[in-house]
């Protein structure tokens, strides 16, 4: 697997391992027939994601994207984190093999995923916020 | 840090030894004639091929016309069941017996046949990855040409009844192929005492170069042309031969067929010694059965992490391996072995292979062994998957489907 100095470097000292015992947003994706999941841990405040942290069983790119991920996102405010797409997450890391573009989308899904969790404990519907997180299929 | 490669995926390639590149050398330099040449120079490669051919032949029992070098094993399995099938449809026979779990180059090959109208029948593999002679027994029908099953299993290493098989072929009158890539020189093979009709064996995985392979076909049995043109391998496969690459895989055959029993029980004792203390990490599972097993293999799964960050692990320290994993071979799905013998498919996903050769020692055991268990701590302690599996959150006989 060809893959960037960037990739190895998220790999083999990912950022922001590990989870938040008092997150307010939580959120998880993927499954494990597939090879991947990835779990993310959010500290909101005052609209602005403190602290973030994340688990991730999967490939060395599911690992790197997630970390990637939880360090563009970490200060940012929630509208700005919502951007994020999985092409700024390959590009942040100087690309990824095409058969591995699927974990950027992941990690895009993770971090809207927990933040949709931040909204659906406030008890705010998070559809119209967030929008929908389709479900990533197996690896392509 | 000073990092020593440690090479333990010897199932994958092997290195070109020093006696096989010194055998070559010549034939790549002023040994250049065309085998077929009347001149000294022509007939010196005759001759070197004569040799080559003579020498392979004597390690299996065989005879020399009926040794065919080929460019690799996958072409010698195309050949074999391809060509066994066109052969046996001209008798009214169209139905192939395999396993579940055959190389790529077999299974394609059954595949591809399948669309032509052929059928075939995949016997199980169970869960200790041996196939069972009664199965396929029972699978043979009255227009049963071909039974074609693996010598050893490339990933999980099983070592199956070739000799039982054979003589229930021979029994039925079916033709029967082995793709012994990777039993060759770890298991002694005698075609005559096994019942083999037909062979594939790889040169690059018993320390030959890539791009070089055979094909026994027994005396009697008459395949299409495989390449047609000129007369090389008895007009079966023409093609200028490439004499360096068989004087090489010839002397690599010589090699790994002597004291291969000395030379297995030393690989063993390491093997033995990585299993026993893999398995001592909680929730792995050693793949395939015990016992009936190559002397160098190691496969074995390990709950909650990826086998391909793993394998990146494993590389920072130097470590060659392998891995079931579908991220490592780049498709949908993980290992179709692992999951013919039954795992599910998030374990198939955290599997390690260890393949040794006779060039590995203790330390590169006792460094695999020092460095594994702090790698599978760390992805662990990082996986969702394993925080799940400790909370009892997935439910069920753990490891199987």
């Amino acid at each position: 697997m060809l893959y960037s100095e960037k990739v190895f470097d998220h790999f083999s000292n990912p950022r922001n391992v590990g989870e938040i015992e008092d997150a307010n947003g939580v959120g998880e994706v993927g499954n494990a027939r597939c090879g991947d999941i990835m779990k993310m841990y959010l500290k909101i405040e005052d609209g602005i994601i403190k602290d973030v942290k994340f688990k991730t069983f999967g490939c060395g790119a599911a690992i790197a994207t997630s970390s990637m991920a939880t360090e563009m996102i970490k200060g940012q405010k929630l509208e700005d984190a919502l951007k994020l797409t999985n092409k700024a997450v390959v590009e942040a890391l100087d690309g990824l093999p095409a058969v591995k573009i699927h974990c950027s989308v992941l990690a895009e899904q993770a971090v809207k995923s927990a933040i949709s969790d931040y909204y659906t404990r406030l008890g705010i519907d998070p559809l119209p916020i967030v929008g929908p997180i389709g479900e990533v299929e197996c690896a392509e | 840090m000073e990092k020593r490669l440690i090479y333990v995926d010897n199932a994958a390639t092997t290195p070109i030894s020093k006696e096989v590149l010194d055998a070559m050398m010549p034939w790549l330099t002023e040994g250049y004639g065309n085998a077929s040449s009347i001149y000294s120079k022509g007939r010196e490669a005759g001759w070197a091929l004569k040799n080559a051919r003579e020498k392979i032949a004597a390690a299996f029992g065989a005879s020399p016309s009926e040794i065919y070098f080929t460019s690799c094993g996958s072409e010698s399995d195309n050949w074999a069941i391809k060509g066994a099938a066109a052969a046996m449809a001209k008798r009214g026979k169209k139905h192939i017996i395999t396993s579940a779990f055959e190389h790529h180059a077999v299974l394609h090959s059954c595949e591809a046949l399948e669309k032509q109208g052929f059928e075939v029948t995949y016997v199980p593999v169970h869960e200790n990855g041996v196939v069972r002679v009664e199965d396929i027994e029972a699978a043979i029908r009255p227009d049963t040409g071909l039974v074609t099953i693996m010598y050893a299993n490339n990933e999980i290493g099983t070592i199956q009844p070739i000799k039982e098989i054979g003589a229930l072929c021979r029994e039925r009158k079916i033709w029967f192929h082995t793709d012994a890539v990777q039993a060759v020189g770890h298991v002694p093979i005698n075609v005559e005492e096994q019942n083999i009709d037909m062979l594939s064996l790889s040169g690059h995985k018993i320390h030959a170069q890539k791009g070089v392979g055979m094909l026994y076909i027994r005396r009697g049995i008459s395949l299409p042309n495989l390449i047609d043109g000129g007369g090389q391998e008895r007009g079966k496969r023409a093609g200028t031969e490439n004499v360096a690459a068989i004087v090489g895989l010839a002397k690599a055959v010589e090699i790994a067929t002597a004291n291969i029993e000395e030379r297995a029980a030393k690989t063993r004792i390491l093997r033995d010694r990585l299993i026993d203390n893999i398995l001592k990490i909680e929730r792995t599972r050693l793949n395939g059965d015990r016992e009936k097993r190559l002397p160098g293999n190691v496969n074995i799964s390990i709950e909650g992490i990826e086998g391909e960050s793993l394998l990146l692990s494993l590389d920072m320290y130097g470590i060659c391996a392998s891995s079931g994993s579908a991220c490592t071979s780049g498709s949908l799905d993980p290992s179709h072995v692992l999951l013919a013998i039954g795992l599910k498919h998030e374990v198939a996903h955290g599997s390690l292979r260890i393949s040794l050769s006779d060039e590995n020692t203790e330390e590169d055991v006792d460094k695999i062994l020092e460095v594994l268990p702090e790698i599978v701590s760390r992805l662990r302690s990082m996986s969702p998957l394993w925080e799940k599996i400790q909370k009892g959150d997935e439910t069920g006989v753990p490891m199987m489907k």
